[in-house]
């Protein structure tokens, strides 16, 4: 029996990863959610947007290095983070007039937008894979840990130590930061509580003086910038391929029906529990089990639910489980 | 408007013609019957989108399905695997109906407060059984000859036979998936499919014992000749000499390819009769009303959920077929080439292009998409070469660009999604 030890193994591979996903996730989602929302309809082109934003924070980490700007020991890549938002604020404004606005005025179907959304994405996958190409790239630098797990031993004299990398706290501090700010704007200033009119009640909001077109840009602007910023730290803290964000739109779209579609917090809720499903359910207690058990004992196999291989289902069964059993999600979001 | 319909099919003919003139007849042969293949997943695609309005975007999923059935129908029996792990896997099989047995029972039995947690007790005690079992048996088998075979293996029938069941595979698990999300807000049925199609990729891809996995199976048996028999064969060489052609095995390669071309026609010949049989029946007026107004067919006394997940399982089961026949043209199923831009979202582009709810606008849409995807890259290539040439050879920036010409195709599609919906949302061919 040696819990200590115990904790710390399955902090330092589960919790602490858990935590900078669920923040990452959580920052997707709650763009997704957003624009759930306001313009009512699955935006499929967030993944490629959160990839957009990232590959412009790249290319001016990339340009700062290259001018020997840098903010160590915290990656250069936040001193980058605001062009990333630029850039993916620009491209949703961009496709939002020309794309997204004419079928806002024709009142489409939102399968309509979901099909337009496709197309946006489309475009963006390959405007992104002709700029900065299909493979990794890699543009973290300055510190690579906040304390290593030998650090820690050292620290503690425990078997096992908790290491925890540098970009996965300016993942956590990032996320909470964005959120707090963006519930005070939700909450506490004029175009906040618009905003959460207009995503209530659309006729009520447009009879109380909202103009729509504001709302929608503002919208946009959060959920762009949003997406730059996740998809900025998930580059960070994984690393940037740009397929891979194809992919992350399933968890982002669990995390949002979850949490309860257009509810900023239940998305920030959403987040984290799929992400702490999907690292518990694939982590292999076998070695955390062990230090629990007498000593010398250890279980047979890994004791591992699902392979690594299959992290989406643990998106997808979350899913279900929600359709089936509780179609609005936790904080009673939107039906149509 | 019914003149269109010869015009557009006569000038698509007439540009692979051209193809064939100025390219080569094996480049036209090999992109008609990939188009011959796109339609057919486009027809699937337009039954749920065209008819029901039901989004999926999953389709990749059910075509890979149907290319699993086509190894599990037409590899031979791997034996050695079977007589070691054979008795495992029935256990394993065996204890999974028992687990789905006392799940099904404690739910009947149980008071409804304490329901779910019985269910989740017993799936976790079904879950350890069944692994134990199937967890040594999948190792035993893998460990056969990892390098030729380490898998199952199987029926060793007839590939052709493995195009209905490919159809039959999709169908169950299109039945499966609209079953949960049909019925619900129409963008979840997007989502959900989006989530099977990566699980089927992700079994596909990483169950070895079912399908070797990323390691692939290749040489999946053909339902037409071998060209290496061919040129050795007494009645081709004579069939070349009436033709008058010299290169024998330049003409052995198209003979293939019009062999796959006829039977692609043939089935894409059924399929497209007994679409438009079903669309123009009282059925089909019945799925474009549930469709256009949903309450209004519903207050008439139709079963629009039932009605969907009928339709939507005939689409996946469309899907599959084409799917089986993809990994037949191949020769081998590739899991790791299955990706969602390619497969599922580039079938969408055909049926909006060819104009949804309108069978030969779907087909004609295939033809022409997977047409302008093949070609985009020469396009792209030629269209970066021009704005590059103002640029130094060797600029860095005009080679990076020219590197990301191939991408051009994206970006192709996405234009011709967005202008068509915003131009043309009927398409090409519209609805009648």
């Amino acid at each position: 029996m040696d819990i200590a030890n115990a904790f710390a193994l399955l902090s330092n591979f589960v919790l602490v990863p858990a935590i900078a996903y669920g923040a990452q996730l959580a920052l997707g989602a709650l763009g997704v959610t957003i624009i759930f929302g306001i313009l009512r309809f699955a935006n499929f082109a967030h993944g490629e947007m959160m990839s957009f934003g990232a590959m412009a924070a790249i290319l001016a980490t990339w340009g700062l290095q290259a001018a020997g700007i840098g903010i160590d020991p915290l990656p250069t890549a936040l001193l980058a983070l605001p062009v990333g938002i630029l850039a993916a604020v620009a491209m949703a404004l961009l496709t939002d007039r020309f794309v997204f606005r004419f079928y806002r005025r024709k009142r489409s179907n939102p399968i309509v937008f979901a099909i337009v959304s496709v197309g946006v994405m489309f475009v963006m996958a390959g405007l992104i894979r002709i700029i900065i190409g299909p493979d990794d790239q890699s543009f973290a630098d300055g510190a690579r840990f906040l304390f290593t797990v030998r650090d820690f031993r050292e620290a503690t004299g425990l078997e096992q130590g908790i290491g925890v990398k540098q970009t996965q706290l300016i993942t956590v501090v990032v996320a909470l930061v964005v959120v707090a700010a963006l519930f005070w704007f939700l909450q506490k200033t004029r175009w906040g509580k618009a905003m959460r009119a207009y995503s209530d009640d659309e006729d009520l909001a447009l009879l109380s003086g909202i103009n729509p077109e504001k709302i929608v840009m503002i919208a946009w602007v959060i959920s762009a910038a949003l997406a730059a910023i996740a998809g900025t730290l998930y580059g960070l803290d994984k690393t940037y391929k740009p397929f891979i964000f194809l992919q992350i739109l399933l968890p982002i779209f669990a995390a949002t029906i979850l949490g309860g579609i257009g509810q900023p917090v239940g998305a920030v809720l959403g987040g984290f529990i799929v992400a702490f499903s999907e690292v518990t359910v694939t982590y292999a207690f076998k070695r955390f089990l062990a230090y629990l058990g007498p000593d010398g004992w250890a279980p047979e196999g890994l004791v591992q639910l699902l392979s690594t291989d299959y992290k989406f289902a643990v998106s997808f069964v979350i899913l279900v489980a929600v359709l089936l059993v509780r179609p609005t999600g936790i904080i009673r979001g939107k039906v149509i | 408007m019914t003149k269109k319909v010869p015009l557009y099919y006569g000038a698509m003919g007439l540009i692979l013609i051209a193809v064939g003139l100025f390219q080569s007849w094996a480049v036209a042969f090999g992109i008609l019957n990939l188009c011959l293949i796109s339609a057919i997943m486009a027809l699937g695609v337009n039954m749920q989108w065209g008819y029901a309005g039901l989004f999926n975007v999953g389709i990749m999923g059910f075509t890979a399905l149907g290319g699993l059935a086509a190894v599990l129908v037409s590899m031979a029996p791997v034996g050695e695997a079977w007589s070691v792990a054979g008795g495992d896997l029935a256990l394993s099989l065996l204890s999974l109906v028992a687990t789905v047995a006392a799940i099904l029972f404690a739910r009947r039995k149980f008071a409804r407060t304490l329901r779910p947690y019985v269910t989740v007790l017993l799936l976790i005690a079904g879950y350890f059984l069944i692994s134990h079992f199937f967890l040594p048996a999948t190792d035993r088998i893998e460990a056969i000859d990892p390098a030729l075979s380490g898998y199952l293996g199987g029926l060793g029938l007839p590939i052709l036979l493995a195009w209905p069941v490919g159809g039959l595979v999709a169908a169950g698990a299109g039945w499966l998936i609209g079953k949960i999300s049909l019925g619900l807000r129409a963008d979840y049925l997007a989502i959900a499919t989006l989530g099977i199609s990566e699980i089927i990729i992700a079994v596909i891809k990483y169950e070895e014992w079912l399908s070797r996995g990323v390691k692939n199976v290749t040489g999946i048996p053909r339902p037409v000749p071998y060209e290496v028999d061919l040129v050795e064969a007494d009645w081709f060489l004579s069939l070349t000499r009436t033709f008058g052609v010299s290169d024998v095995s330049d003409a052995a390669g198209i003979f293939v390819k019009i062999c796959y071309a006829l039977l692609f026609i043939a089935v894409l010949a059924v399929i497209m009769w007994l679409a438009e049989r079903a669309l123009q029946s009282p059925w089909g007026r019945m799925m474009r009303a549930i469709r256009d107004n949903r309450d209004a067919a519903a207050a008439m006394g139709k079963d629009v959920k039932a009605r969907h997940l009928q339709v939507f399982v005939l689409g996946c089961a469309v899907c599959g077929v084409a799917g089986a026949m993809l990994a037949t043209l191949d020769g081998q199923l590739t899991p790791t080439s299955y990706i969602p831009l390619r497969y599922t979202f580039l079938i969408w582009v055909m049926v909006i292009l060819g104009g949804s709810g309108n069978n030969w606008g779907a087909v004609l849409g295939g033809f022409v998409i997977w047409f302008l995807w093949v070609q985009a890259e020469p396009l792209g290539a030629w269209f970066m070469t021009v704005i590059t040439m103002p640029l130094p050879e060797e600029s860095g920036l005009a080679q990076h660009l020219m590197a990301g010409s191939v991408y051009m195709r994206y970006l192709l599609m996405g234009a011709i999604l967005l202008l068509v919906m915003r131009f043309a949302p009927k398409g090409l061919i519209p609805e009648r």
